[in-house]
């Protein structure tokens, strides 16, 4: 019973704490520096909202010069100087740093901050039944931290050199060395300045995440009762928390390498007329301990997605996610096997053949889990009473991409096949639709679905509907046409493909994805007008508009810090009694005890009911004592 | 003026957008718009099922009548196995992609919400769940077997017959060092004997450089092994051959090898496309900086006879490069010279040689 005990302590701290701040919180302890996981969350979601504004913006320049080459861009002057070269193009050398700040700011900025930093924050304490996170402190940090990295790329963005423009996988030695490519100084400093805080604010989510999930569900929460957001945020954790140092060791080391002289990757180097007295490094080294961030990075931004549409489409389809152990397992798999596929980056670079035998194998078993949630998510679709909130459309839409995305990683999982489709458009199509697109529908999807318990009003379903359909359909007009283009050998990061007799056709595919692009970037406006307008203007949204399960539902419309108002609800049932045969609404809250469900239960849920009472009974004596 | 003139126009539409909907939401109050549960089913059900019909279509469609278009012509030995198993996986995917697309796509549209029905309360199925793990599991093996059999054979050892070929990258070109053909070996390089003038780091101590040449085209033997050995001089670089199937990065400080065998001329080439201007190209395929996507190497793939003419009519670097003789040890100048191809014969054009380089 010691974690009952513990648990009771921290609820009556929690609840001090509540009233302090209900009476003496000012404008700074209330929105800035405020250690509420909800206010955590929306600052996250915002901060991320406006990168993923800034990376979408800097793909469609780049998408401009690869769609229209031929088109003056003597109008982007005004915003890009000196970068717009006199004959009104893009600088060649400005567009490998919008490539690169495009992958680093939607992978990183976006998709693991704006995405787990939001809904981890957000929906943890209020899924497990939890006043706030273990350390509200640490988790305010956490966004500071952030904050303070996003700061120092934002400034990179505008310095005369330019920002980092080796690509987002900063290979050296052509990240090492400003003779290389003007990016290469200060811009990557401040690039490798940006990720240590980046990583430092991601250890301290990730921490608080794990010990709030394993420490503070409130009394029923097994994990077996666990929704599944809260099973992919876990993992998610888990796996940031492990591969995380590996980056910030590799950036380290590149930082020794650039300023002050060692050679851990760096060897046998002609540069600008003189040779380096760098010996001994291996490039193929920082490689290594960049894609063992890398590959798990791709899970800790999908992960959390996956989470999210699991709970949404269940709570859609009015029915029971099928499979949830399977579920469970699959996440777990994948979060275990994504450590030990990393090398499927590096066929191609020299790496020891052998080595690409290994990672052949390892990753087209990691297919597997992935394609039983995809059978998974349809089974649940199958039977059920399909309602199209806006959320559940991006989720059909997620489903819909990490099939067609993750279909053609057994093209590039395979190492004999990779040696044709490395570096080109093809595997830009594959990672754009099963971790760019896919993760970004899961994070619209969340917003969608938990906008009411953010705000307490509703965003415009209309409006919703039309963001998804021109989103849903640009976003396949702008990456599967790349499919044909990648077999056809496009190289990627290519600025123009006009020295090229094979690479001289698809000026025509490569227009429509400039046209797709740009539609659907014009079409996040029309989002960002629903969130803003919606967060003042929308329609008041009732307790639990969605008819869920799950537990952040039997809040008040605008929890405030400390969520419930009276004592934490005890969990009684799993988070997936949708459409139970005999119940009388079509969903059944993880707050109503076996007990008060005798039409509806299953032969060994009766057997419960005797296990309830001797659980309440326990808690009610505790909490009785505020 | 015409900016202006555009951003003006920009905020009117926006402007009357938010007008329409902000009407149209007045309306909704109006009409007493409850909170029934619609949710647009019967538009969304039916656009979901269109999108399906019209993309998987146009999919078929394209992939069909523009499938010269999208596909390079194969030209070396393993590049025909790897094809056909890119084209074996892509049967496989097709399928899967179209079933589980169906499938879903049919699913939102037949099971879209209507009042008064339940859904079906199913929680899990063993005997489904093992199904669809070992479908994909057997599926997978099967992908991953025939992979690693093509890939050991492609990774494995060059044959001692092989036509070795040194390329080196740097920003932004490609150089090719053949070793001569007195020797077919290439010489040793360093990269701190790299200068203006020796751009390989060619080491003049070496006996095998005295006869090596340098190429500014890549020129291959058809039907016979060649063993690319590719270096990097400054940053990474990687080789691309389209149409040989052949990819692989040039790293500074590391030797990385490629073997394959080019299995039609360019002439060939030239007839099988129907385009008389047909030429075989190298491109970089590793982001190496500003000129990265220029760096374009011509390829030609030759007759073994014209391959051989061609190698012995080219002029040794050494040959090209006189000065660097000094370098050369004492004791092996005239070997050096003899190799070199400097006019070994013409006893006067030689001395007058290393006069020149002993008073330096």
């Amino acid at each position: 019973m010691a974690t009952a005990d513990i648990k009771v302590h921290t609820e009556a701290h929690h609840d001090d704490h509540d009233h302090e701040h209900e009476h003496h919180g000012n404008f700074w302890t209330n929105y800035i520096f405020c250690q509420d996981h909800k206010v955590i969350a929306k600052q996250f979601l915002i901060t991320g909202m406006a990168w993923a504004l800034i990376g979408g913006i800097l793909s469609v320049i780049f998408r401009l010069q690869l769609g229209f080459p031929d088109a003056s861009l003597e109008w982007l002057r005004p915003f890009l100087g000196g970068w717009i070269t006199p004959e009104g193009k893009i600088d060649s050398e400005f567009y490998l740093a919008l490539v690169t700040m495009h992958g680093t700011i939607m992978v990183f900025f976006v998709l693991t901050a704006g995405l787990s930093g939001t809904f981890s924050n957000f929906l943890i304490p209020l899924q497990v039944g939890a006043r706030d996170m273990a350390s509200g402190f640490m988790n305010m940090l956490s966004y500071w931290f952030f904050f303070l990295s996003s700061c120092f790329m934002f400034t990179s963005l505008f310095i005369s050199t330019g920002p980092a423009a080796g690509g987002w996988t900063i290979y050296p030695p052509l990240s090492a060395l400003p003779q290389a490519i003007q990016g290469s100084g200060l811009g990557m400093t401040l690039w490798l300045i940006s990720m240590a805080f980046f990583i430092v604010s991601t250890l301290l989510g990730g921490i608080n995440y794990i010990t709030t999930i394993i420490n503070m569900r409130t009394a029923g929460m097994s994990f077996t009762r666990m929704p599944l957001t809260i099973w992919a945020f876990f993992f998610t954790a888990v796996i940031g928390l492990l591969s995380f140092p590996v980056l910030f060791g590799a950036a380290l080391l590149l930082i020794f390498d650039r300023s002050f002289g060692t050679s851990f990757f760096l060897s046998d180097i002609y540069i600008a007329g003189e040779a380096l007295p760098h010996i001994g490094g291996s490039p193929i080294l920082f490689q290594h301990l960049f894609w063992f961030l890398g590959h798990p990075e791709v899970y800790i931004v999908l992960l959390p997605a996956l989470g999210i549409t699991s709970e949404i489409i269940a709570t859609n389809s009015r029915k029971p996610i099928f499979g949830y152990k399977a579920m469970v397992g699959s996440m777990l798999f994948i979060a275990i096997l994504s450590f030990v596929v990393w090398a499927h980056h590096m066929f191609v670079t020299g790496m020891n053949p052998f080595l690409g035998s290994i990672f052949t194998l390892l990753t087209l078993i990691i297919a597997v889990p992935s394609a039983v949630k995809i059978f998974n998510y349809v089974t649940t679709l199958w039977q059920g009473n399909i309602r199209f909130t806006s959320a559940m459309l991006f989720s059909i839409g997620l489903v819909s991409f990490f099939l067609t995305g993750g279909i053609t990683g057994l093209f590039l999982g395979n190492s004999a096949v990779d040696i044709q489709l490395h570096d080109t458009y093809f595997v830009v199509a594959h990672f754009h639709l099963v971790m760019g697109s896919a993760s970004f529908f899961g994070m619209m999807a969340g917003i969608y679905h938990w906008f009411p318990k953010m705000f307490g009003r509703m965003l415009d379903e209309r409006l919703g509907g039309i963001h998804f359909w021109l989103t849903f359909v640009g976003v396949y007009l702008v990456f599967f046409p790349m499919h044909y283009i990648g077999i056809a050998g496009f190289p990627r990061r290519y600025y123009s493909w006009t020295n090229f007799e094979t690479f001289s056709s698809f000026a025509d595919l490569n227009m429509l994805v400039s046209v797709a692009a740009i539609i659907t970037l014009a079409a996040q406006f029309i989002f960002l007008f629903n969130f803003f307008y919606s967060i003042w203007r929308g329609k008041l949204a009732s307790a639990n508009p969605w008819g869920a399960t799950t537990l952040e539902w039997t809040t008040p419309r605008h929890p405030q810090h400390g969520n419930w108002p009276g004592e934490i609800p005890t969990v009684y049932r799993w988070a997936y009694d949708y459409s139970k045969p005999g119940a009388k609404d079509d969903y059944i809250p993880q707050t109503i005890p076996y007990s008060e469900t005798p039409e509806s239960n299953l032969p060994h849920e009766n057997d419960l009911i005797k296990l309830e009472m001797g659980n309440s009974g326990a808690i009610v004596p505790d909490n009785k004592k505020h | 003026m015409m900016n202006l003139i555009i951003g003006f126009g920009v905020v009117l539409i926006g402007v009357i957008i938010f007008m329409i909907f902000r009407i149209t939401n007045l309306v909704g109050l109006v009409k007493g718009d409850k909170e029934k549960a619609d949710y647009n089913n019967g538009i969304h059900a039916f656009l979901f099922m269109a999108f399906m019909i019209i993309s998987l279509s146009v999919f078929f469609w394209y992939s069909y009548v523009h499938f010269d278009k999208y596909t390079l012509p194969v030209a070396s030995e393993h590049g025909k196995i790897t094809d056909h198993l890119f084209w074996i996986t892509m049967g496989i995917c097709v399928v899967a992609f179209a079933i589980i697309s169906i499938a879903m796509f049919w699913f939102t549209y037949k099971y879209q919400y209507k009042e008064g029905r339940k859904a079906t309360y199913l929680v899990d199925s063993h005997k489904l769940e093992i199904l669809w793990t070992l479908v994909p599991a057997v599926v997978m093996a099967l992908l991953i077997f025939r992979g690693l059999r093509t890939w050991n054979e492609i990774t494995g050892p060059a044959s001692k017959e092989a036509v070795v070929i040194e390329i080196v990258g740097q920003q932004f070109a490609w150089t090719a060092r053949y070793p001569g053909s007195t020797d077919e070996e290439l010489g040793k390089i360093d990269f701190r004997l790299i200068d203006a003038s020796n751009e390989f780091g060619l080491d003049m101590t070496d006996k095998n450089s005295f006869d090596d040449f340098k190429s500014l085209e890549l020129h291959l033997p058809v039907n016979k092994e060649v063993l690319l050995k590719i270096r990097a001089k400054d940053v990474l670089h990687s080789v691309f051959l389209p149409h040989f199937r052949v990819k692989m990065d040039a790293v500074p400080g590391m030797l990385t090898v490629f073997k394959f065998v080019a299995t039609k001329t360019t002439q060939q080439m030239r007839e099988e496309t129907g385009n008389p201007k047909f030429n075989y190209e190298m491109a970089c395929t590793e982001i190496c900086g500003k000129g990265h996507f220029s760096m374009r190497f011509p390829v030609i793939v030759d007759d073994e006879e014209t391959f051989r003419k061609w190698k012995a009519s080219q002029e040794s670097w050494l040959k090209q490069n006189p000065d660097f003789l000094r370098l050369v040890p004492e004791n092996l100048r005239e070997f050096a010279m003899i190799k070199s191809g400097m006019e070994p014969d013409n006893g006067s054009a030689k001395q007058g040689v290393l006069q020149t380089v002993s008073k330096r």
